[in-house]
């Protein structure tokens, strides 16, 4: 079914229109958000040109009143902080429930299975004044939140690739004298690199972009607002808006982003397929 | 074996099992508990049996999210599903650049739904400005608008799935097909789309999942309006909770009832996959 030389020229002649077409949102906004904010919505397919052009203006003013550094530094500390919690602790959970067998163990099994099917605006009310009461409504409680909420389907896709490693090495291990620690940290863990990763990724894709969560933990009236709350906040606000510097936000917004897909690249679409696949 | 690790329950399993109970085995337990009670917090509860569940059932706005987030599903399975196929078909040519291509369709699929709302908000608002109107003007607007987003997020994601799908085509078959003397389309429909069948199964309730579980790109583009027109299921129960004061307990009986839409999706996910298995 390969096609031939002439085909293929018609194929990539397709898809190269398509890449135009799915860049263009990309475009439009990276395009006005060099504009003045009287021309964006007079103006929306026009080239920043002559007077409409303004250079980084959008940027420096947008920089300052949506305190994007800020709001970047919040979501990078809890996108960071809780990628590396969730990796460790479900590992560890995840090997000593497959390892050790117990009913209790068994049940727990199961009931991280049973969380992944069920949808954030179950929990939503219920766990928001949880963590208040639990005085969990900061960056630091969030981390905490993200793990048990996220356990489920990182704690699962462990748990599937411990119970392929042979039991042998961890035995050889253990009459060597190593502790169960030893064990996790020295044997089992460089081997589950991998999971890891894709784990690690997965969380971080869901982290990164959430909103639901810390718009109703932490709110919007407190300094720790991040990417996705802070945008919301002022696009989703009534009466005049600065379209010039919200252009300019949405640029930033996803520049993190694109920036960390063109250096993983490889590990995010296989760790996108595997998490696919898998759950 | 594993007689001397029991003591390490604690380091092992303690931490993520208190955050998941935290997080989420209290609050789900207390969220059923409080769908059958009248209340504004947690606190002050009070049992009034299925009260809620009937009044969710006959709530028009949740009628009408239900009826639109299916409307939306539907066509949002099929386009995504049927471009994203096709995508993946072409990329598996062996083309010049195809890297090039996965790297740019699979993009959008890491970018927030809530900044992704915003950004084909202000590009249908600006293409919609030439016709004088905005998309809160029309639902149809809004419904059209959620599919496309929808599909530039989601195909590039399918397409990936289905590209590891079609590799895993021998090409031993395609040959014998062609050999035997048959068609293009009857060596797709007879032969590929069948190897690929899981796949599909997979590409199909990942769509189904995705679209009733959207909430960011339908809060962010259209925050249901006109009038709650664009509103759908997860948005509902949100507006429902935080919109006024004293629908709480409706708010959490939608949630249950939704719930148990997304888990029935999953478990005839399980059952489909499972039965294919066996067969093959």
């Amino acid at each position: 079914m390969k096609a031939k030389g002439f085909e293929k020229a018609v194929i990539t002649g397709i898809l190269c229109a398509l890449v135009v077409l799915f860049l263009t949102p990309i475009f439009f906004i990276l395009m006005n958000s060099f504009k003045g904010k009287l021309f964006i919505s007079d103006n929306p397919f026009a080239w920043p040109s002559g007077e409409m052009f303004v250079g980084l203006e959008n940027y420096t003013e947008g920089i300052r009143k949506t305190g994007f550094f800020s709001a970047f530094g919040w979501s990078a500390f809890i996108t960071v902080a809780s990628v590396l919690v969730i990796v460790l602790f479900t590992s560890m959970t995840a090997w000593y429930i497959t390892r050790v067998k117990t009913k209790l163990n068994n049940i727990l099994y199961y009931v991280f299975v049973f969380s992944m099917v069920v949808p954030f605006q179950m929990i939503m009310f219920t766990m928001s004044k949880m963590a208040d009461m639990l005085h969990l409504n900061n960056p630091l409680g969030m981390v905490v939140l993200y793990l048990g909420f996220g356990a489920g389907l990182s704690v699962f896709m462990f748990c599937g690739f411990v119970k392929g490693i042979p039991y042998e090495i961890e035995e050889a291990a253990m009459i060597d004298g190593c502790s169960p620690l030893e064990i996790f940290f020295k044997v089992v863990m460089p081997v589950l690199k991998p999971t890891a990763i894709t784990v690690a990724i997965l969380n971080a894709m869901w982290i990164w972009n959430d909103y639901l969560l810390p718009y109703l933990v932490i709110g919007v009236s407190t300094p720790y607002k991040t990417i996705p709350v802070t945008v919301q906040y002022l696009m989703g606000s009534y009466g005049a808006k600065d379209y010039g510097s919200l252009m300019a936000l949405l640029v930033l917004a996803i520049v993190p982003i694109i920036v960390f897909y063109l250096f993983c690249q490889k590990y995010i679409i296989e760790g996108v397929v595997a998490g696919a696949v898998k759950g | 074996m594993g007689k001397p690790k029991k003591k390490y329950f604690a380091i092992f399993v303690l931490p993520t099992l208190l955050a998941f109970l935290i997080a989420f085995f209290i609050p789900f337990i207390l969220g059923i508990y409080l769908s059958f009670c009248d209340f504004t917090t947690v606190t002050n509860a009070t049992f009034v049996g299925l009260t809620n569940y009937v009044n969710a059932f006959t709530n028009q706005n949740f009628l009408n999210a239900l009826w639109f987030t299916v409307k939306f599903a539907v066509v949002a399975i099929i386009t995504i599903n049927v471009c994203g196929f096709t995508l993946a078909l072409m990329l598996t040519q062996g083309l010049k650049g195809t890297n090039l291509f996965r790297t740019v369709f699979f993009m959008p699929n890491l970018i927030g739904g809530i900044v992704l709302g915003y950004i084909w908000q202000s590009m249908i608002n600006g293409v919609l400005a030439n016709m004088g109107v905005t998309m809160l003007m029309d639902p149809k607007y809004g419904y059209w608008g959620l599919i496309i987003l929808m599909n530039w997020q989601l195909i590039g994601y399918i397409m990936i799935i289905y590209i590891a799908g079609l590799q895993n085509v021998s090409t031993d078959v395609l040959e014998a097909a062609k050999i035997d003397g048959a068609s293009r389309w009857q060596t797709l429909f007879r032969v590929t789309i069948p190897m690929v069948m899981p796949s599909i199964t997979i590409c199909l309730f990942l769509t189904i999942a995705n679209s009733f579980k959207m909430f960011d790109q339908n809060l962010a583009l259209t925050g249901g309006g006109p009038s709650n027109k664009t509103t759908m299921l997860a948005l509902d129960i949100y507006d429902t909770f935080y919109g006024k004061v004293g629908f709480e307990g409706v708010g959490q009986a939608k949630a249950v009832i939704f719930f148990i839409i997304v888990a029935g999706i999953a478990m005839a996910q399980l059952v489909f996959t499972r039965k294919k298995e066996v067969e093959s």
